[in-house]
C-alpha cells in the first residue's frame, strides 16, 4: 500500500468522527481482472440517509464496485469500513447480515410463484408464509409500493416486479440499499413514484447507492455523486450543483458531439403493418392486438414502451422469425410478407438488428467472419460453396468502416465487448444497403461514444433514403433520432405523433396504455 | 484446452485401466500391452485394426453432423442394423452369373436402409415433435427384433442346420479386398474419403454452415432464416446413411452373411468416438482407431489373459467418463462447501 492511500482514511476518519459516523466507506479498493483493472484505488464515502449516485459508462467499473460491497467479488487491495469498523465481506449472505441489500437490474424472481412466495424464499425459514404476507403488505403500504402479495409474478408488469424486488430488499430493514440501473424498465411516471419511495427511505436514515448513467435522474434525486471512468474516480460532486454537460465531461472526458438531425423528407410507404393480431407463442409473452402503423422511406419511426409490452413479439413478426402473422397484415413495398421466412424478406431489403447480440444477432463461438454469413450471402458461390477469402474481406471491411475494436476477422464474437459487437452487427446490416432497417434496442449496454456513433449511422442511413424502425426503452434516444413516435403498451400500438410536437409527459402517459382512441389506424398524425 | 481434454482422458483411462489389471491380479504391463501394443504389432494386426475402425469412423462422422446441428441421434446402432438388412436382402438376389460389380447395389442398399430408419426419426420429430433421443434409441430395439425375425424366419438358410443365419453370400457380392489374404477392403479408403467430404461439407459449404449455426445458436439460426426442419432432415438422413453404409460394408465384407450377431455395438461406440474426436473429422479418425484398439484388445485379453471380453466395454466407459469429467473440470472449479449452504442463496 502506498502513501496517498494511507492519507485518505485518516482524513475521512477525522471527518466521520466529527459529524455522524459514515455508514459505508471504501478506501482505495482495487480489483484486477486478467485483461483489465476494473477498479483502481476507488474511494467512496456514504453517510447515513444519503442518496449517493455512482455514475459511469458501461465498463467504468460500477458493477465490480457494487459486487465488492455486496460480497460477490473480493477486492485485491483496499478496505471496506462499515459504520467505522473495517469489515471483510466474503459473501452476499454476510453483506445482508450487515444490513446491505441490493436490487439488481435484471430481476431474479420465479415467475410461477406469487410475490409473497418470492419474498419468502429470500428470508430465513423461521417465518411462516402468512407472516410474510402480512409483512409484505405492511412494508408495501409504508413506502407506497403497491404490490399484491398473492399475485403470481408472471402476471405482474415490469414496474410491479421491481416493486417486489424492492419490498424483498426492505424486508430485512437494510441500512444500505444498492439499486442497479433501477429506472431502465420504468415509465417516466413510475420513475417519479420510485423517487418518492427512495426519498422516504433516505429520510428514515437508510443510505442508498444509486447506480445509473442517466444524468437527469441523478441530478433530481441524489445528494452526492461519485463519477467513475476507466475504473478510477474522476470526481465526487454535488449533482444538484452540476449541469448535464459538466457531469458527462467527468464521465466520458468530453461531451458527446451533438447529432446532426436534419429535417426528414419522408417518401413512399415502405413498411405497412395493418391489423396485425397475433396470439402469444409462449405463455409469458404478450399477444399483439390490431397493431397498425407504417414506416416511410427517409424517416425514422420510433416505438416507445416499457419492455415486455409486445416489442419482442412485434419484432419477431416483422423480421420473419415468427411467420404466423395473418396474411396481408405486414406489407413491404406493397407486397405481402406476413408469412415469409426471414431470408426472402432480407432479399426484399428488410434487415433487422435484434436486441440480443450473443446467440441471436451473432453466434458466440464463431468468428466475426463466419458471423457475416448469417445475413450476408455475397461470399456464397454457386452450389453453396463458401469463398473464404470474401467472407474474411467483408468482416475486415466492417471492422474498419465501423471502427470495431477486435483482434481481426478471426476473433470469436463472444470475445468482443458488448458495444463493439453491437457496432459490428449494426454495421453488418447497414453495409447491406437495406431499404428498411429494423433495430431493436440499438444502444443497450453500449458506452456513450459507441452509442453516439450508432445513432449517427442510423441517421445517415435515413438521410440516404432508407426507412428506419427503432424500438427502444430509452425515451431520450427515441426523441433524439426519431421523426415520428408510436407507443406500444399491452400488445397494442398507439397512433403516431411527430417528435417535434410530442412531450415526454405525453409519451410517458401513453406508455401505460392511455392514449386517445379516436385516431386509430396508425396514419401520420 | 478443449483439445487437450481427450488426451488427458486417455491418460486417465490408462491409469485406471492399470489399477484394474492390478486388482484382477494380472500383470498391468502385459495387460496394457494387449490393448495398446499388440494391435499395432504387425501388418495383419494393423489391417484388423482398420477393419474395426472403418464402421466406427463412418458412423461417427455421420453422428458428428447430427450432434453439430443439435440433433441427438443415438440410434445409429439401429440404422446400422437396417443397413445390414437391406444390403443382405440385395446380396441374396445375386446368382452365380452376376459380376463383381454387384457389391455396389448391395452397399447402396445399405445406405438406403439406414436412411429409412433415420427418416422415421426425422418424420416423428418433424410431424409430432417427438423427442429424437427416445425415438432413435427405441428404434434400435425394434431393428434388433426385425433382424431376429428375419434370420429366425423367412431368411433362414435352409441348409444351415437350423442356425439363425442367412445363406453365405456369393463371392460376387463381396466388397473388393485391398490385399489378398487380409480382411481389409475398400471400405477403409471409403471411410477416409468420407472424412475429407465431411470436412468440406461442414467447413466450406453454406449448407454445412447453416447446420452448425442451428446447433450452436438456434435463435441465431431463426434470426438468419435457416430452416430447422431442413437441418433436422439433412442431419438425420446423412447420419442414417452413414450408419447404413457401415452396416452394408460389414455384411458384404468381413461377415459375408446376416446373423443375429451383426450388431456389435458399433453404433453406440461411435457416439463415444464422435465426442472423443471433438466432432472434428481429424479427431474422429484418431478416436476411431483408439476405439478399435479397445475392441481388439478386449478380444486378445480374453484369449491371452483369460479376462472377459466385456473389458472392451469397460475401457469404452472409462474413456467416456474420463472425457466427461475432464470437460467439466476444465470449465468449472470444484469448491468444497464447509457447512450447509445458506438458504438465502435463492434470493440472488
Amino acid at each position: 500500500m502506498t502513501a496517498p492511500a494511507l492519507v485518505v482514511p485518516n482524513e475521512a476518519k477525522g471527518l466521520g468522527s466529527a459529524a455522524s459516523p459514515l455508514r459505508l466507506e471504501l478506501v482505495a479498493l482495487s480489483k484486477q481482472y486478467p485483461a483489465v483493472k476494473a477498479n483502481d484505488r476507488v474511494s467512496l464515502a456514504v453517510r447515513p440517509g444519503e442518496i449517493h449516485a455512482v455514475l459511469g459508462e458501461n465498463g467504468a467499473g460500477k458493477s465490480t464496485l457494487m459486487k465488492m460491497i455486496y460480497g460477490a467479488v473480493r477486492p485485491d487491495e483496499g478496505e471496506i469500513r462499515w459504520n467505522g469498523t473495517p469489515v471483510q465481506i466474503a459473501s452476499p449472505a454476510e453483506a445482508r447480515a450487515l444490513g446491505i441489500a441490493m436490487v439488481y437490474q435484471h430481476f431474479s424472481l420465479f415467475d410461477t410463484l406469487t410475490a409473497a412466495e418470492n419474498v419468502w424464499l429470500g428470508l430465513d425459514r423461521s417465518r411462516s408464509l402468512a407472516e410474510v404476507i402480512a409483512q409484505v403488505r405492511k412494508v408495501a403500504g409504508e413506502y407506497g409500493l403497491e404490490v399484491d402479495p398473492l399475485r403470481p409474478v408472471h402476471t405482474l408488469s415490469v414496474g410491479e416486479k421491481q416493486r417486489v424486488e424492492i419490498v424483498r430488499a426492505l424486508m430485512t430493514a437494510p441500512k444500505l440499499l444498492i439499486l442497479d440501473e433501477p429506472t431502465s424498465v420504468l415509465t417516466p411516471q413510475a420513475v417519479q413514484i420510485l423517487f418518492v419511495t427512495l426519498r422516504k427511505l433516505a429520510g428514515e436514515g437508510c443510505s442508498i447507492l444509486y447506480i445509473s448513467h442517466k444524468l437527469d435522474e441523478i441530478r433530481a434525486l441524489c445528494h452526492v455523486c461519485t463519477v467513475l471512468r476507466g475504473g478510477k474516480v474522476t470526481g465526487t460532486v454535488d449533482p444538484r450543483q452540476e449541469s448535464n454537460a459538466s457531469l458527462s465531461r467527468l464521465m466520458i472526458g468530453a461531451e458527446p458531439p451533438p447529432l446532426q438531425h436534419r429535417a426528414a423528407a419522408p417518401g413512399a410507404v415502405v413498411l405497412a403493418v395493418q391489423g396485425l393480431t397475433l396470439s402469444k407463442a409462449d405463455p409469458f409473452g404478450t399477444s399483439l392486438e390490431a397493431v397498425s402503423f407504417d414506416v416511410r422511406a427517409g424517416e425514422v419511426l420510433g416505438i416507445a414502451g416499457v419492455s415486455g409490452n409486445g416489442q419482442q413479439e412485434l419484432m419477431a413478426a416483422i423480421s420473419g422469425e415468427d411467420p404466423r402473422a395473418p396474411a396481408g397484415s405486414i406489407r413491404l413495398f406493397g407486397g405481402d410478407i406476413a408469412q415469409q421466412s426471414p431470408r426472402p424478406r432480407r432479399r426484399a431489403g428488410l434487415h433487422f438488428v435484434p436486441e440480443e447480440r450473443l446467440g441471436r444477432g451473432a453466434v458466440p463461438t464463431l468468428s466475426l467472419a463466419q458471423n457475416t454469413l448469417l445475413t450476408r450471402t455475397r461470399a456464397v458461390g454457386r452450389g453453396g460453396w463458401l469463398r473464404i477469402g470474401d467472407v474474411k474481406a467483408l468482416a475486415e471491411s466492417l471492422i474498419r468502416r465501423f471502427n470495431v475494436k477486435a483482434g481481426g476477422p478471426g476473433s470469436a464474437a463472444k470475445s468482443l465487448s458488448g458495444g463493439n459487437l453491437q457496432k459490428f452487427i449494426v454495421g453488418r446490416e447497414i453495409d447491406a444497403a437495406p431499404k428498411l432497417l429494423v433495430v431493436s434496442q440499438p444502444t443497450w449496454g453500449v458506452d456513450v461514444g459507441a452509442a453516439a456513433q450508432i445513432r449517427g449511422e442510423l441517421l445517415a442511413l435515413r438521410d440516404a433514403g432508407c426507412a428506419v424502425l427503432v424500438v427502444s426503452e430509452e425515451l431520450d434516444e427515441l426523441f433524439e433520432i426519431s421523426d415520428r413516435l408510436v407507443v406500444i403498451a399491452q400488445g397494442r400500438v398507439s397512433p403516431s405523433v411527430p417528435v417535434a410536437s410530442a412531450t415526454v409527459a405525453q409519451i410517458g402517459e401513453w406508455m401505460s396504455g392511455l392514449w386517445p382512441a379516436a385516431t386509430a389506424g396508425g396514419g401520420t398524425a | 484446452m478443449s483439445l487437450a481434454s481427450p488426451l488427458i482422458a486417455l491418460g486417465l483411462t490408462v491409469v485406471i485401466g492399470t489399477l484394474l489389471f492390478v486388482l484382477l491380479g494380472k500383470d498391468p504391463l502385459r495387460g496394457l500391452a494387449v490393448f495398446f501394443v499388440e494391435p499395432l504389432k504387425s501388418a495383419y494386426a494393423l489391417t484388423e485394426l482398420a477393419v474395426k475402425a472403418t464402421p466406427l469412423l463412418l458412423i461417427a462422422l455421420g453422428l458428428a453432423v447430427c450432434f453439430r446441428s443439435n440433433v441427438w441421434n443415438i440410434g445409429a446402432e439401429g440404422q446400422f442394423i437396417l443397413g445390414a438388412i437391406f444390403a443382405s436382402g440385395i446380396a441374396m438376389q445375386a446368382t452365380p452369373a452376376t459380376g463383381g460389380w454387384f457389391f455396389v447395389p448391395v452397399i447402396v442398399g445399405g445406405v438406403l436402409g439406414g436412411m429409412c430408419w433415420a427418416g422415421i426419426v426425422a418424420l416423428l420429430r418433424d410431424r409430432f415433435n417427438a423427442n429424437e433421443i427416445l425415438v432413435s434409441l427405441m428404434l434400435v430395439y425394434v431393428a434388433e427384433q426385425v433382424l431376429n425375425w428375419l434370420v429366425y424366419g423367412p431368411w433362414k438358410d435352409p441348409a444351415g442346420y437350423n442356425f439363425p443365419q442367412t445363406i453365405t453370400f456369393l463371392k460376387s457380392t463381396q466388397v473388393p479386398r485391398l490385399f489378398a489374404g487380409l480382411r481389409i477392403n475398400v471400405g477403409a479408403p471409403l471411410a477416409l474419403l468420407a472424412t475429407g467430404l465431411f470436412w468440406v461439407f461442414m467447413f466450406r459449404t453454406y449448407a454445412g454452415f447453416q447446420l452448425q449455426v442451428g446447433g450452436l445458436a438456434p435463435a441465431a439460426a431463426r434470426y438468419a432464416g435457416f430452416s430447422s426442419r431442413k437441418a433436422l432432415w439433412t442431419a438425420l438422413l446423412v447420419s442414417g446413411g452413414m450408419a447404413g453404409l457401415a452396416g452394408g460394408l460389414e455384411v458384404a465384407g468381413p461377415l459375408g452373411q446376416l446373423t443375429p450377431h451383426v450388431p456389435a455395438g458399433y453404433g453406440f461406440a461411435a457416439i463415444i468416438v464422435a465426442f472423443v474426436g471433438r466432432l472434428h473429422p481429424v479427431g474422429i479418425v484418431f478416436s476411431a482407431v483408439l476405439m478399435s484398439m479397445f475392441y481388439i484388445g478386449g478380444e486378445l485379453a480374453q484369449s491371452r489373459l483369460g479376462l472377459p471380453k466385456s473389458l472392451t466395454g469397460v475401457f469404452q466407459g472409462l474413456l467416456l467418463f474420463s472425457l466427461l469429467a475432464c470437460d467439466t473440470l476444465i470449465a468449472y472449479r470444484v469448491r468444497w462447501a464447509r457447512g450447509a449452504p445458506r438458504a438465502s442463496k435463492v434470493a440472488n
